[in-house]
């Protein structure tokens, strides 16, 4: 009994989870053209609540931005021919994925560079330890040879 | 070798090693004070203010019609030939009450011309709202559905676009216009691309 009941809620959770990320737009008809878009969407920035994409947001200028999407796509638009007429209106900070340009150089090659200087560091500073023991100890003094055979005494 | 022979042979290389050693201890902070500068900065800067992919760009094409009883509606032809201000504005947004009087007050001046963009906004409510508190524009479009907001790359209400004689868009300002930004940015810009 109890079984059925969980399987029950996790066959309706299952079937209304789809619902709960599109939102109540009608799909297009084409559903690889659907598939596409959502994807599309899905890169897009909601500039209302910044920090989610326009197929999370139920913010209105969002819904209106998923019309244009499904419209250039079912319009015959590439990827990139629709996310272009996105981006021509609101510039390059609606995309979630920033492009690779000079503007965005640091922010894309800033790690490897940091990467890089951290490793130069760590190969200079193994090679100096490696190096030093090179350097001959200075010779012992006349107390010291008199110690050391003091204690090497001791021990035979 | 122990640790106090260690110390004793590098006693004589002791200046360079001391001051190479001590600035190896600084570098934490300096790396430090370089994030903190950044982080500063981030404080204040406001994440609202996106920079709008239009300046420098000619007015998107577009015709709207008036709202109903108030013409003339608004066209991107009517944004030629002299400098002009879109004002995107709703009878839902309360920043739009809050700039109001100074769209009265640009009005008064006569130094421009200020024309409304209506927003996804029903027109009943609109005229309503231009009734209560005042109609400052010239021209008023009505964008029931958005599209020439889209167009114009809106994304919060109220916007306010400057174009010049061309028809080209110089500036955008995003929120309310208030006293400073009338004084000390609009009505300077307006002046420089009259002459």
């Amino acid at each position: 009994m109890k079984v059925v009941a969980v399987a029950s809620l996790l066959a309706l959770m299952v079937a209304i989870a789809p619902a709960w990320a599109v939102f109540t737009d009608p799909p297009l008809a084409d559903a690889a053209a659907e598939a596409r878009a959502q994807r599309l969407m899905q890169d897009l920035r909601c500039l209302v609540c910044q920090n989610q994409s326009i197929r999370d947001s139920n913010a209105s200028l969002a819904r209106d931005l998923r019309v244009v999407v499904r419209e250039r796509i079912g319009a015959g638009d590439s990827d990139g021919q629709a996310m272009a007429y996105i981006v021509n209106r609101y510039g390059d900070w609606v995309l979630l994925d920033p492009p690779f340009k000079l503007a965005t150089l640091g922010l894309w090659i800033g790690p490897f560079v940091l990467l890089l200087l951290a490793g130069l560091g760590v190969v200079v500073i193994m090679r100096r330890r490696r190096r030093q023991p090179a350097a001959a100890p200075p010779p012992l003094s006349a107390r010291e040879r008199a110690r050391l055979s003091d204690l090497l005494d001791e021990t035979e | 070798m122990t640790d106090s022979d260690n110390a004793e042979a590098e006693a004589p290389a002791a200046a360079g090693g001391r001051t190479r050693r001590l600035s190896f201890a600084l570098l934490p902070l300096v790396a430090a004070i370089v994030v903190g500068i950044f982080l500063f900065r981030g404080l204040s800067l406001d994440p609202r203010n996106i920079p709008s992919a239009l300046i420098d760009k000619p007015v998107p094409d577009f015709q709207l019609a008036a709202l109903p009883d108030r013409p003339p509606g608004l066209t991107a032809g009517d944004l030629k030939g002299n400098v002009a201000l879109v004002n995107v504005f709703a009878s839902w947004c309360v920043a739009c009450r809050a700039e109001h009087p100074l769209l009265m007050e640009l009005k008064r001046r006569g130094v421009v011309a200020l024309h409304g963009l209506n927003y996804k906004d029903r027109p009943g409510d609109a005229l309503e709202w231009l009734g209560r508190y005042g109609d400052p524009y010239e021209r008023i479009g009505a964008d029931r559905d958005g599209r020439v907001g889209i167009d114009f790359g809106v994304y919060g209400v109220p916007e306010t676009f400057i174009i010049d004689k061309n028809g080209t868009i110089v500036e955008k300002i995003i929120g309310p216009i208030n006293e400073t930004i009338l004084k000390e940015k609009l009505l300077p810009l307006i002046a420089e691309l009259d002459r």
